[in-house]
């Protein structure tokens, strides 16, 4: 990330922003884009507005658009009421917000973001991913994060990287599809007196794609089923009409999805 | 250009934002105030000699302290990645964090003007050599300033940076006063290197081009060695 917005340079290869060599063409390459670094450094001595007209001169927005410009950014990162007080003053949160103003001011084609919801609070990252989203829309962005809940939540394309090889790329739907191991469920019916717990669960065994069931446990209420089916089955329409078969009532039918972390684990694990 | 002017506002004013600059302006003043005052009551001479001889000796200590923040701030704060990854050349900010800070230097000279106002309504004033003396304190300021802006690229520690800065600086004042104690072939060259003899020559009212030369040579150097200092990072 530090080599594509010219901050390092590589070793060896060549990185191409929207056509432009990084290495050639350095200024131009900056000119396109919005970054955002994992420490978010801001100087804590200025005010929002000033550091924002700081931030704009020096990005090349031309004085007359300047105010403009900032007042944009100032209204898309709910930054109204903070814009007179000292960087230092303002929460973490709201220094991620003029972190995420400063690199968006020259309304940059590519923005770079580095963990940009790390260290806020449940309320703040929900703010900032919607921000990210919309943001989105418009831009080429590109994320770098630790939280593959937050890629799920924003993300088109994935990139997992293991000591600098590109070891997955895809969509996260695409990747979940290409990892999916057992499909596992688990089937919450009804107790009924009248029927036989055994059998059942002898029918559901009998299902195709099925490779295991087993009886988890029971109360008052109910009866819970584990049951895992091989690689590629959904089981959950086949189960759902056994069950009404036998007039039983289905509580709860949850099948487990392989989630990103589990995808995340299995390839920078060996 | 506009860059650098952008640049150099936003150092200047971050000076002001801060206790800091207040308080070695207002330290500064009271020393030289002393000398100055010393000078004029207890020996009764009308004369700005001894400020003159006074301030570069000051200069040793108050320029590397102006000047040690204004890279190890941002290299230790981390704002340095954000300003290279903005659209401005390395050699425009090196500059503008120059100009800056030799503003910073020209403002703390600008009240020590009331000293030679006050002499005029006593007696009569030679202004050549005045003029000429504040030309080579400002040269003075200026190579002081650039040798103290590399030093400060070269670590995220003010303190280190300070301490580097006021050794070249120290040796660079020092060299001229050593010299009887040296073969002659060595003494000629040290003579010439060292800010003394520039500066004397400026403070006696004579501009000579050589000493002008030496100045700004000098500060080209150590801004171009900044500049390299601060491309450093790319070099693996």
């Amino acid at each position: 990330m530090k080599m594509i917005t010219t901050y390092l340079t590589q070793n060896e290869g060549k990185i191409f922003v929207e056509g432009i060599d990084t290495e050639t063409d350095s200024l131009s390459v900056r000119k396109k884009i919005g970054y955002l670094p994992e420490t978010n450094p801001l100087y804590l001595d200025m005010n929002v507005v000033d550091y924002l007209n700081y931030a704009a001169e020096l990005d090349g927005v031309p004085k007359s658009n300047v105010k403009s410009a900032v007042e944009n950014v100032i209204d898309k990162c709910g930054l109204q009421d903070m814009k007179h007080k000292n960087i230092g003053q303002l929460s973490k949160g709201y220094k991620q917000r003029v972190g995420l103003a400063q690199a968006m001011i020259n309304e940059p084609d590519v923005l770079i973001l580095d963990e940009p919801t790390s260290g806020l609070d449940p309320n703040q990252i929900v703010e900032i991913r919607k921000l990210i989203r919309d943001l989105g829309k418009q831009k080429t962005l590109i994320l770098s994060t630790h939280i593959l809940q937050e890629v799920q939540a924003t993300c088109d394309r994935v990139l997992i990287i293991n000591n600098g090889e590109i070891v997955a790329d895809g969509t996260p739907e695409s990747l979940q599809a290409q990892f999916q191991g057992q499909v596992v469920i688990d089937l919450i019916v009804k107790k009924d007196q009248s029927t036989n717990r055994e059998k059942i669960l002898q029918e559901i065994r009998s299902l195709k794609g099925v490779e295991q069931a087993r009886f988890d446990m029971e109360d008052s209420l109910s009866w819970k089923f584990h049951i895992t089916g091989k690689k590629g089955h959904d089981l959950r329409e086949d189960l759902f009409k056994k069950i009404v078969s036998h007039n039983l009532i289905i509580l709860g039918l949850h099948q487990e999805e392989t989630s990103l972390e589990d995808i995340f684990r299995k390839l920078t694990q060996n | 250009m506009n860059n650098i002017l952008t640049i150099g506002k936003k150092e200047l004013k971050s000076n002001f934002l801060s206790p800091v600059a207040y308080i070695v302006i207002v330290v500064f003043l009271i020393i030289t105030g002393w000398f100055f005052t010393s000078n004029l009551f207890l020996a009764g001479v009308v004369s700005m000699r001894t400020v003159f001889e006074i301030i570069p000796f000051i200069f040793l200590f108050y320029v590397p302290a102006i000047s040690m923040r204004t890279f190890s701030e941002e290299k230790k704060s981390g704002t340095i990645e954000l300003l290279l990854t903005r659209p401005v050349t390395d050699g425009n900010i090196v500059l503008g964090k120059f100009f800056a800070t030799l503003m910073l230097a020209v403002f703390t000279l600008l009240p020590t003007l009331i000293y030679v106002f006050s002499l005029t309504s006593l007696g009569t004033l030679d202004v050549g050599p005045i003029f000429t003396s504040y030309l080579g304190l400002i040269l003075l300021a200026g190579l002081y300033i650039s040798i103290g802006i590399f030093c400060s690229s070269l670590t995220e520690n003010q303190v280190i940076a300070f301490i580097i800065s006021f050794l070249i600086v120290f040796a660079l004042f020092m060299m001229d006063k050593v010299l009887i104690y040296l073969p002659v072939g060595l003494a000629s060259i040290l003579e010439f290197i060292s800010t003394g003899s520039h500066f004397s020559a400026l403070a006696r009212g004579v501009i000579d081009s050589r000493d002008i030369i030496y100045f700004v040579s000098g500060i080209t150097l150590f801004l171009l060695l900044t500049k390299f200092s601060v491309e450093s990072r790319k070099w693996s």
